[in-house]
């Protein structure tokens, strides 16, 4: 279980990114945070992944605190992949993914080790391509390997920053179902910051709307997918519709309009 | 490593071993008392002196220093993610330097050992101001932190030349800084060896700094303490770079290049590559020194100049192939 | 306005205060030959340090970077590296046979042309890429440093003596020719600069931004480069390395000076130039009683103005 409580920060005095922000993860679930740009998703993540000491608050790891507690022992129960993962170092796919094992075997890998970056290979269809090092793969091929890394530090949490960014359509979707799977079969519980609200309502248990810093909706997408939340989180009047037992929110095709009741209403917008 | 690759590999890595064994023969058979291949194994008195007392040393020195310098650029490479820094494109080895002028200047009369401890401080202290730099400045382009490390050692260098024109010490510095292996003798080179100690300490860390080396979240991410290691690596860096210059000068572009060479082929696995490297590294300079031997004899070309213009050359492949890649950072 | 005007203003007083000090301060022999003498060297002094700023002020603008500066890029290192190839092949009496102009001609030129080909060849397959460019340049600067090494280490005792002796005219003894044939050069290059200032201020606004104005972005470049070189090549013909000048000058000037009109920067990177190397002479001479030399106080100077520069998070 993880939990955040009074958790705030501010990279200058004058700016606060998270504003008292307290939430528990329980295990065993897909939770999505969204959020427009500056909500403080990312900072939230990296809080809670402690890459990041926030200014004040705490976030505990089954009852440690994760600021404190010994690195390793944090990093077989939580793994977290960033938004940018382009490392310079030139390895080979298997070299990265037995790193993944490093919290358990600090670079000296036993029999075990080895099964489980094997398996790890074959869950991300990689298995063929172990050799290869990582600047030869594309970036949906690179992106398997980095997931592959994280599900091989076989951690109950997996923190993920906007997984999808950089991989199209095809790459998305395969990976959001390696996640659900990693969820579902592997009993891992999976975090991850998505700025495409659709997706955390496709495949997520429960999503997290951030606004200002704050957690402005937090709930199971029937509750969250609707258009009084959906105006809390993005300030934007947004038609949902229900297709196939799966919410979809409108926000691109002029069913939209800025919300704001003070403002001028812009009537142009609504057409 | 991709398909294929394997077997081109093992046909450089055994041409490698050739030219070595070739490189280390004649090592100890050149010099005004050449020693043929039949005599090598079995040398008489004479012999025997020349090689314990000169050539031997001399050797040692060369794959010590060789392979210190190019698994210092290793490590720094990795601990700093660009491909550019080197122990000369940092300041370390300007560092080095600088600490022994004030060294010789301020304490005369110290004995060997303490001059190279008090060089190995000033270039940990010099490395350190480079990382500090590193973490403040934002750059669009990993080249311009080698361009950074350039003009920094340039700053480092600046100095001491400064001191040392204001003491007349310019000629000297110039003589004891440029690279050169034939004052090598027994008795004078033993502080190298400490490079094999550090050496050691380098390895046993070698998965930390791979980690490392993939960037400061993945190796939270994995639990490895960011800022300890970058503080050991920096160390190692250090003692390496300084116990170098000490004993022998300054031998430019090999911790650049061979470590990007060699990363070419076998990749960042730091355990992995370590030894390559190293070998790599004592391999070069052997070839450097030989060939510096041979052009003019019986005179003798500094390493330096050598490996000046064969690393130098090196390099500049290495950038040009670099910057067209789209993206590189390597 | 008003502020750049003053500020303009100001940086005229302080070339002229500077130039005066230089003349007159601590004369001891007799006026008539320190005069002389001081106005030699101070001519030489104005031309290098206009050229060099005036030169690496466009050579940024150009490169879009505050920490890059034609002078690392080897000129330096080729100028050595030139005359013992001479005197390598030619043997030392060509040499000393050449007029001094002669010599000097065909040294900037030779500098001009391996600038140039640098230039064309880089930008050509890297177009966007400065930072490589003067990275390559600098390794090319260590290759023929290396190279000139090897060469003279090749040559006899003699004849490296004779290199010695043409290698680098110091400040404190300037031959007359030399100096009117650099001087003259130096304006052309200056001159020839003017109708380009309106150019450099949109080439500043980047290539995106300049082709998207209708600028001749290529043309206008390739130009301004030309004229750098040459510059460039003049003043390293003329006293050697000063490897931190032209960053010193060029980022001083972009501080001092609060506008980004180039009609009013380069001049003003000209006369902040002369400051630099009329005020650091003034400062050898007369602190540090000749102890030191002038490039020594320019890189120790310009290379810790340049640390600072980092650590204030510059965008570089």
């Amino acid at each position: 279980m993880i939990t955040v409580r009074d958790l705030s920060h501010a990279y200058h005095p004058s700016s606060k990114v998270l504003d008292d922000i307290g939430i528990d993860l329980p295990p065993g679930q897909v939770t999505a945070l969204v959020g427009a740009n500056g909500a403080g998703k990312s900072t939230l993540l990296s809080a809670i992944a402690r890459l990041l000491t926030p200014t004040s608050g705490q976030v505990c790891l089954d009852g440690m605190d994760v600021a404190t507690a010994d690195p390793s022992q944090v990093a077989q129960r939580l793994a977290v992949l960033r938004q940018d993962n382009r490392i310079s170092a030139r390895l080979s796919v298997i070299d990265l993914v037995r790193f993944g094992r490093f919290p358990y075997s600090r670079g000296r890998l036993r029999p075990e080790d080895h099964a489980i970056v094997e398996q790890c290979l074959e869950y991300v269809a990689l298995g063929d391509l172990r050799d290869r090092f990582l600047d030869e793969l594309s970036g949906g091929q690179r992106q398997r390997a980095f997931i592959a890394m994280v599900l091989a530090q076989d951690t109950e949490y997996v923190l993920l920053d906007e997984p999808l960014n950089n991989l199209d359509l095809v790459h998305s979707a395969a990976t959001m179902q390696l996640l659900r799977r990693a969820a579902d079969e592997l009993g891992r519980t999976v975090v991850l910051v998505l700025h495409d609200i659709n997706v955390a309502a496709a495949y997520g248990d429960r999503i997290v709307g951030m606004r200002d810093g704050r957690v402005v909706v937090d709930g199971p997408p029937e509750q969250v997918m609707t258009p009084p939340a959906l105006a809390d989180i993005f300030g934007m009047q947004i038609a949902v519709h229900e297709v196939h037992g799966t919410f979809v929110a409108l926000h691109w095709s002029g069913h939209s309009a800025p919300s704001a009741p003070s403002a001028p209403t812009p009537v142009e917008w609504a057409l | 490593m991709p398909p294929g690759a394997a077997g081109r590999t093992t046909t450089w890595l055994i041409a490698g071993c050739v030219v070595l064994a070739v490189a280390a023969y004649l090592s100890l058979a050149i010099g005004v008392i050449p020693i043929p291949v039949h005599e090598m194994f079995s040398p008489d008195e004479r012999q025997w002196l020349l090689l314990r007392t000169t050539r031997l040393p001399r050797m040692i020195a060369i794959l010590l220093s060789g392979a210190a310098l190019a698994v210092a650029g290793l490590i720094m490479q990795r601990i700093t993610q660009n491909s550019f820094v080197s122990p000369s494109t940092s300041g370390t080895v300007e560092a080095a330097v600088l600490g022994v002028l004030i060294a010789t200047l301020a304490l005369p009369g110290l004995s060997l050992l303490a001059k190279m401890g008090f060089a190995i401080v000033v270039s940990i202290a010099g490395t350190a101001g480079f990382l500090t730099i590193l973490q403040h400045i934002r750059y669009s382009d990993p080249i311009v932190v080698a361009l950074v490390g350039i003009m920094y050692g340039g700053v480092l260098s600046a100095i001491t030349v400064f001191i040392a024109y204001q003491r007349d010490l310019l000629q000297l510095l110039e003589i004891w800084t440029t690279g050169s292996f034939s004052a090598v003798l027994a008795g004078q080179y033993e502080p190298l060896y400490l490079v094999l100690a550090v050496g050691i300490i380098g390895y046993l860390f070698a998965d930390r700094f791979t980690v490392v080396g993939m960037g400061k979240e993945f190796a939270t991410g994995l639990g490895v303490s960011y800022d300890v290691i970058l503080r050991v690596g920096l160390i190692v860096v250090s003692v390496m770079a300084a116990v170098v210059v000490v004993v022998v000068g300054v031998i430019p572009f090999l911790g650049l290049i061979v470590p990007n060479v060699v990363s070419m082929f076998f990749g960042d696995h730091v355990r992995r590559t370590l030894p390559i490297t190293a070998l790599a590294g004592a391999g070069f300079v052997l070839v450097c020194d030989v060939v510096g031997r041979i052009i003019r004899f019986p005179y003798e070309i500094p390493v330096a100049t050598i490996a000046g213009v064969i690393g130098a050359v090196v390099f500049i492949w290495l950038i040009l192939r670099a910057s067209r890649r789209p993206g590189a950072t390597r | 306005m008003g502020r750049v005007r003053h500020t303009v203003l100001g940086l005229g007083v302080a070339v002229a205060l500077a130039m005066l000090a230089y003349l007159v301060i601590d004369v001891e022999a007799s006026w008539s030959y320190a005069l002389d003498l001081r106005s030699r060297q101070l001519a030489a002094l104005v031309v290098v340090g206009a050229a060099i700023g005036a030169s690496s002020l466009v050579f940024q603008t150009i490169a879009g970077s505050r920490i890059l500066t034609p002078g690392v890029m080897g000129f330096d290192a080729l100028y050595v590296f030139i005359q013992t190839v001479i005197v390598f092949t030619l043997g030392p009496t060509a040499l000393q046979l050449m007029g001094i102009p002669e010599r000097f001609l065909l040294n900037t030129g030779l500098l001009a042309l391996f600038g140039l080909i640098l230039f064309r060849w880089l930008f050509r397959a890297h177009s966007r890429n400065l930072f490589v460019l003067v990275l390559v340049g600098i390794v090319i600067g260590a290759l023929f440093s290396s190279l000139a090494t090897l060469a003279s280490r090749m040559l006899s005792p003699d004849d490296y003596l004779t290199l010695q002796t043409v290698l680098f005219a110091s400040f404190n003894t300037v031959n007359l020719q030399l100096l009117l044939v650099t001087a003259a050069v130096t304006s052309v290059g200056l001159v020839a600069l003017v109708p380009m200032l309106r150019s450099l201020d949109v080439v500043d606004l980047g290539r995106d931004a300049a082709l998207g104005l209708g600028l001749d972005y290529h043309r206008a470049v390739t130009r301004a480069l030309l004229l750098v070189t040459l510059l460039v090549a003049t003043a390293t013909a003329l006293v050697g390395p000063m490897l931190f000048l032209g960053l010193l000058v060029a980022n001083l000037t972009r501080q001092v000076v609060p506008t980004h009109r180039h009609t009013i920067l380069v001049p003003a990177a000209a006369a902040v130039g002369v400051i630099c190397t009329v005020g650091g002479q003034l400062i050898v001479t007369h602190v540090f009683a000749l102890n030191t030399t002038l490039s020594v106080i320019v890189n120790l100077v310009g290379g810790l103005y340049f640390l600072l520069l980092l650590l204030k998070a510059v965008r570089l």
